[in-house]
């Protein structure tokens, strides 16, 4: 997949609960959620944020509680994908479940800024920093992970699954 | 080569005759659990399939814990996705308000997490669970979604980490503080995708209010899991569960480590040099020892949680406020995390204690913990919780503060009306 978008950047160990705070749960709605999306990360951020932007953090990114509602906010408010150092075990798999792109690249992590415009290739684990002409590279996902990806969520996989068997 | 708990319970529950860290499985999952913010995803996600009932209606529970009893309209609709589901499928432990608790201090309770389980929940604190000698860890929504349709979950096996506390805890620190030394220690990405065995002999002489304190939060130091081997205490504590309460699965099995199990790193503590801990705004690996901190005016303690709603705690926090009153300045809110703790509490005149001492007894609830309700901190407020994270917001107002410490701390400060050693009272 490939996906180009001008970057949001916050530092490590953002947790979900500033990815969307607890006081919103009361829904599982995305657009309502998004409308909260990195509330208390970055007040601004569900106002200031366009279709196919990017968020890049650093590590351990979505620590914290296990609310699906994090990724859920993230993919609503427009976010094409998100590219940290690492992330936290439950994001990572909640993210991949619900088909939220994430990507893993320390030296991307490290040397992108807010404002800088990406486009990023996960076929060929390549970051191209377009606004200072710079490529990083990314880690490639294991082939387990791959299929969930490629069937955009893990329900998906299981109705395949279940369309193969009835065949 | 030999294995870890973790890697034996997860070996076993995927049918494979040998694992390695990093190998992906699908394992069988012997019990799964969603609450009133969790599952409303999981239920929706189900339903969509089409699919005309759970894998197995006695090996889920669905426990409205964090919003409840309601605290808005749109918190009982949630709340209301579970109970329905409930019915509709003949969901056996479906556990209303009245009759429930607080998740992860319940179904160990009620012998529905058992050694040598594979158990997943839709919450990051399902993790607590390994204090039987179980696999236990948070999942999402999507994850919880597919274990009702297939009875099994994906996982990367993880790598261990083993933890040897040796020594003998000083007066006033256990569990929590054990736990939140190592999280200062390591950091909380410091066991990130990782397994966490506690062991040594500090960990065999804790209560297994104390161990449960500790596995559960092994999540806050990014672990898959904490686990600990079983031992005649566990047992115990098993056996009174499964004889009260009945459990649909009354077996369980021991695991332990083998002697040349691999661990990814081995770290020690002498526990004998720990003071109780606290962790300070905003992360909870930012320990500083009690006595080292001065001049921390606080407005509210929150005694309770899935860390730390046990008697034990209510005991111990007891001791400190009974026959005294605390400052003028401080809301104390106790709130046992089960019904059955509630009913001891009354029992014991710990909650005589409480309200006597000028604070709340509340029903059972996650409340405030996650800045849900029954104690909603306003702009600049400061409060000492017994709960597990510390968060930006986490308790209310994004510039509110939350020090995380054991039940003693948070009594004796409430006492003094900032934050103090357990000594400077008692």
């Amino acid at each position: 997949m490939r996906y180009k978008g001008k970057v949001f950047k916050f530092g490590n160990d953002v947790n979900t609960d500033e990815i969307i705070p607890a006081r919103y749960l009361h829904t599982t709605d995305p657009a309502e959620l998004a409308a909260h999306c990195m509330e208390d990360a970055d007040p601004g951020f569900a106002k200031k944020v366009k279709a196919k932007d990017i968020i890049v953090a650093g590590e351990n990114f979505g620590c914290g509680s296990s609310r699906e509602h994090a990724p859920i906010a993230i993919k609503a408010s427009g976010v094409s994908c998100v590219i940290a150092a690492s992330f936290a075990r439950i994001f990572y798999r909640n993210a991949i479940n619900i088909g939220l792109p994430i990507i893993i690249s320390k030296d991307a992590s490290e040397n992108v800024k807010e404002g800088d415009t990406l486009s990023v290739d996960t076929k060929k684990g390549i970051i191209r920093n377009i606004t200072k002409k710079r490529d990083f590279s990314s880690d490639v996902f294991p082939a387990f992970i791959q299929k969930i990806i490629k069937a955009d969520g893990l329900m998906n996989t299981l109705r395949k699954g279940k369309k193969r068997c009835t065949k | 080569m030999g294995y870890t708990i973790t890697e034996k319970i997860l070996m076993r529950h995927s049918g494979k005759k040998s694992i390695k860290p990093g190998d992906f499985i699908n394992a069988k999952v012997d019990f799964c659990l969603g609450n009133d913010i969790t599952a409303p995803i999981a239920i929706k996600e189900f339903e969509a399939t089409g699919r005309k009932k759970p894998f197995d209606t006695s090996r889920i529970a669905l426990v409205p814990d964090h919003f409840t009893p309601a605290k808005d309209m749109r918190s009982a609709n949630q709340a209301k996705v579970l109970k329905d589901f409930a019915e509709k499928y003949g969901i056996e432990n479906y556990f209303e308000v009245g009759r429930m608790g607080i998740e992860h201090v319940l179904l160990p309770q009620m012998g529905l997490a058992k050694p040598g389980d594979l158990v997943i929940g839709a919450d990051s604190h399902t993790c607590t669970y390994g204090a039987l000698g179980c696999f236990s860890c948070g999942v999402g929504s999507t994850d919880l979604a597919a274990a009702f349709i297939t009875g099994k979950c994906w996982f990367r096996v993880p790598e261990s980490i083993k933890f040897i506390y040796k020594g003998k805890c000083r007066k006033y620190v256990g569990g929590k503080d054990l736990i939140l030394h190592t999280i200062g220690d390591i950091g909380v990405s410091g066991a990130l995708y990782k397994s966490m065995e506690f062991t040594g002999e500090a960990i065999s002489k804790l209560s297994m209010d104390d161990r449960f304190a500790m596995c559960n939060m092994a999540i806050e130091a990014g672990a898959k899991n904490g686990v600990m081997a079983p031992d005649s205490e566990t047992i115990k504590y098993v056996k009174k569960a499964i004889k009260q309460n009945k459990p649909k699965r009354k077996g369980f099995k021991k695991y332990y480590s083998d002697k040349d199990a691999v661990y990814s790193k081995i770290i020690e503590y002498d526990v004998s040099k720990i003071e109780p801990q606290v962790a300070m705004p905003h992360i909870p690996s930012n320990i500083k020892p009690a006595h080292r901190i001065k001049d921390v005016v606080i407005n509210q303690v929150v005694i309770g949680s899935c860390t730390n709603g046990r008697i034990s705690d209510l005991r111990l926090a007891a001791k400190f406020l009974k026959g005294r009153k605390i400052k003028s300045w401080v809301r104390l809110i106790v709130i046992p995390a089960t019904q059955e703790i509630y009913l001891q509490a009354v029992k014991e005149g710990l909650a005589k204690s409480f309200v006597h001492a000028g604070g709340v007894f509340s029903t059972p609830s996650c409340g405030p913990c996650l800045g849900g309700h029954l104690g909603i901190l306003a702009e600049g407020e400061r409060a000492v919780a017994t709960t597990n994270r510390n968060f930006v917001g986490r308790m209310g107002h994004p510039k509110s503060e939350v020090y995380l410490a054991n039940p003693a701390v948070a009594a004796a400060s409430a006492i003094k009306g900032r934050i103090c050693h357990p000594e400077d009272v008692l």
